[in-house]
């Protein structure tokens, strides 16, 4: 078969959602952002709801993720993407409304902001992405970094006498009456990707049913923090962060698992 | 048809924003300005015109969620004091940077720090020369009464909406507690979804509905957009100089003398006016109404007639150094203030008006 014919609409069996603009991401090659952002703009697309869903654009690596997601976009200050989106979400009530947030953002300066929005179950959907280091500034010590785990601002290693324990903010959220779902998932392989995408999914649809927080985290990689090659970080991902951050759903229709 | 009540200005301002058509109020306790919000949770506004109010968790959440609202278009308001705007700079400078309209409003105390809950002017210097971080201006009210706590919240939308740019009205402790009667206006209906569509679709985070997306943002990687972006700020505050500068003269087509006072300062210098008056002094008053623009050219003009000036301050001295730029050093500029939340009485004015000025 011709390769133009291989490319015809009708005979594709995959293609990049028109919800991902056509401007180059600005991520290292190997970071999990770009899976993340199509994934959910995929979803975005799936349900049709392009016109009446509102992202909020965090602070951090993803803070130009307004470039690359076709949708409306707002670009909130450090951390307070959750309270941005409080207020879309209460003035526009029939409106899809999600936060995009990296661990700094979400889990050290946001830490208030995510831990009322969930408390309060604002009807939004928070995608936290969680590679245990503040990337944009060039690898520094995060909330989850883990114990050992060397940063700039940890150059011998993060210890927890004085630097305290990686955090896991998502099982602290969980706990919330407020939050309905909450699910820990991964992007870095296809089968992970499926996976992520399916949560993804449920946390929108939950948006529609007017069921309160649903809580995606995408534990991520960060190669260029780390000084990894993208698969030895992949690789140290599987040996380190997932023991400690295990993946899979914490909580599912209002009932912690 | 106006009604009307005795309130007080805190409560008269709420009740304003009810009025007035606002969408939302997103706000947190703090003395002594938390009757806007026990006021706006107890008449549930929800149930009268729907629009949403919602205690926040913080100063800076409170803020954070007045950018979210405005970013789809919403009229949105919040309320605080000195420490509480203090928090809600970073975010007012980020409205400013992504050019939305808010209306924020200070009932100021004293500080600096935790300071007093009594009444103050001492966030002049934060409320007009910038305040959070960047090249930014606030267009600032400066109401004086409780009537004017009621009707600038909606000339603050105007002008909001008007320059797609945050709005304060600087209030204090004195004006935001005091119980005087207002004439409040008729009720307004909130703007619908549909309108505001119409309206604010150019640039609202609305969802992409039948148009090309858009994008609420303060930043620019590029410095050359984002020195036009600074530029285009600096637009607005010129056009808010030419069109939209409010002051008032009281007595001033005869006075030898001129006292400078805004908010509170202006209630009691127009008494210390009707005092010098009395002796046979003649005193005017210029009541700068906005802080920002300020009444530069008037003040200019007022030199070429008056012998002395008095700038009269809830605060070690702030204005004056407008006051004096304004002048261009034609005529003597002196200073009169009490602070740490102490209220000057119109008879201290008068003695440091003959003291510092008339000599």
């Amino acid at each position: 078969m011709d390769v133009l014919d291989i490319i015809k609409p009708e005979n594709q069996v995959f293609c990049k959602t028109k919800l991902m603009t056509d401007t180059p991401l600005s991520y290292c090659p190997g970071c999990g952002h770009g899976t993340a952002h199509n994934l959910t703009m995929e979803v975005i697309d799936e349900m049709g709801i392009a016109e009446d869903t509102i992202g909020v654009a965090p602070v951090g690596c993803s803070v130009l993720a307004y470039d690359f997601m076709n949708i409306d976009m707002t670009q909130a200050a450090h951390g307070r993407a959750p309270a941005v989106a409080t207020a879309i979400s209460r003035c526009w009530p029939e409106k899809y409304v999600f936060t995009y947030q990296g661990d700094g953002d979400l889990a050290a300066i946001g830490t208030a902001e995510t831990i009322h929005a969930c408390n309060r179950g604002e009807n939004i959907v928070i995608i936290f992405v969680n590679n245990g280091i503040y990337g944009m500034t060039g690898g520094q010590m995060a909330p989850t970094t883990l114990e050992g785990m060397k940063s700039s601002t940890s150059p011998y290693g993060r210890e927890i006498a004085t630097m305290g324990s990686p955090l896991k903010i998502t099982e602290l959220i969980a706990n919330l009456p407020g939050v309905y779902y909450v699910t820990r998932q991964a992007v870095h392989t296809h089968k992970h990707a499926r996976k992520a995408k399916k949560a993804i999914r449920k946390a929108f649809e939950n948006i529609k049913l007017k069921k309160g927080i649903s809580f995606v985290e995408i534990v991520s990689n960060c190669n260029s923090g780390w000084k990894m090659t993208p698969n030895d970080a992949n690789v140290w991902m599987e040996e380190n962060m997932f023991p400690y951050f295990q993946l899979g759903d914490i909580k599912v229709d209002g009932k912690l698992k | 048809m106006s009604e009307l009540k005795l309130m007080k200005g805190n409560e008269a301002l709420a009740e304003a924003a009810i009025r007035c058509g606002a969408d939302a109020y997103f706000g947190y306790p703090i003395t002594p300005q938390t009757e806007v919000i026990e006021y706006l949770m107890t008449e549930q506004p929800e149930k009268r015109t729907g629009m949403v109010v919602l205690q926040a968790e913080s100063e800076l959440a409170a803020i954070n969620m007045v950018y979210g609202a405005a970013s789809t278009g919403k009229r949105v308001m919040t309320s605080s004091s000195s420490p509480g705007i203090s928090l809600k700079l970073e975010g007012i400078s980020y409205l400013a940077g992504a050019e939305l309209p808010a209306v924020i409003v200070n009932v100021v105390r004293g500080g600096p720090g935790l300071g007093t809950i009594q009444p103050s002017q001492a966030d002049y210097f934060q409320s007009v020369k910038g305040g959070g971080h960047g090249d930014y201006k606030l267009y600032v009210l400066a109401p004086s009464s409780v009537q004017e706590m009621s009707d600038f919240v909606e000339d603050a939308f105007d002008i909001a909406f008007k320059y797609r740019a945050p709005v304060l009205i600087l209030s204090d402790g004195l004006i935001g507690q005091m119980m005087e009667k207002v004439y409040l206006k008729e009720q307004k209906e909130r703007m619908s979804n549909e309108e505001l569509i119409e309206k604010y679709g150019s640039w609202a985070t609305t969802g992409k509905k039948g148009r090309e997306r858009n994008i609420i943002t303060s930043l620019d990687l590029q410095s050359e957009k984002m020195e036009a972006r600074v530029h285009r700020l600096m637009k607005k505050y010129e056009q808010m100089e030419k069109e939209d500068l409010r002051y008032e003269k009281i007595l001033c087509d005869d006075a030898e003398y001129l006292i400078v006072a805004y908010g509170s300062s202006a209630r009691i210098s127009q008494k210390a006016v009707e005092l010098a008056r009395e002796k046979g002094i003649k005193v005017g008053l210029l009541r700068p109404i906005t802080l920002f623009p300020f009444p530069k050219k008037q003040l200019f003009e007022l030199a070429n007639q008056v012998k002395g000036i008095l700038s009269v301050e809830l605060n070690m001295g702030q204005m004056v150094e407008d006051v004096r730029l304004s002048v261009e050093f034609k005529v003597p500029v002196e200073h009169f203030g009490r602070t740490g939340g102490i209220i000057h009485t119109p008879e201290e004015i008068l003695e440091a008006l003959e003291q510092k000025i008339i000599k």
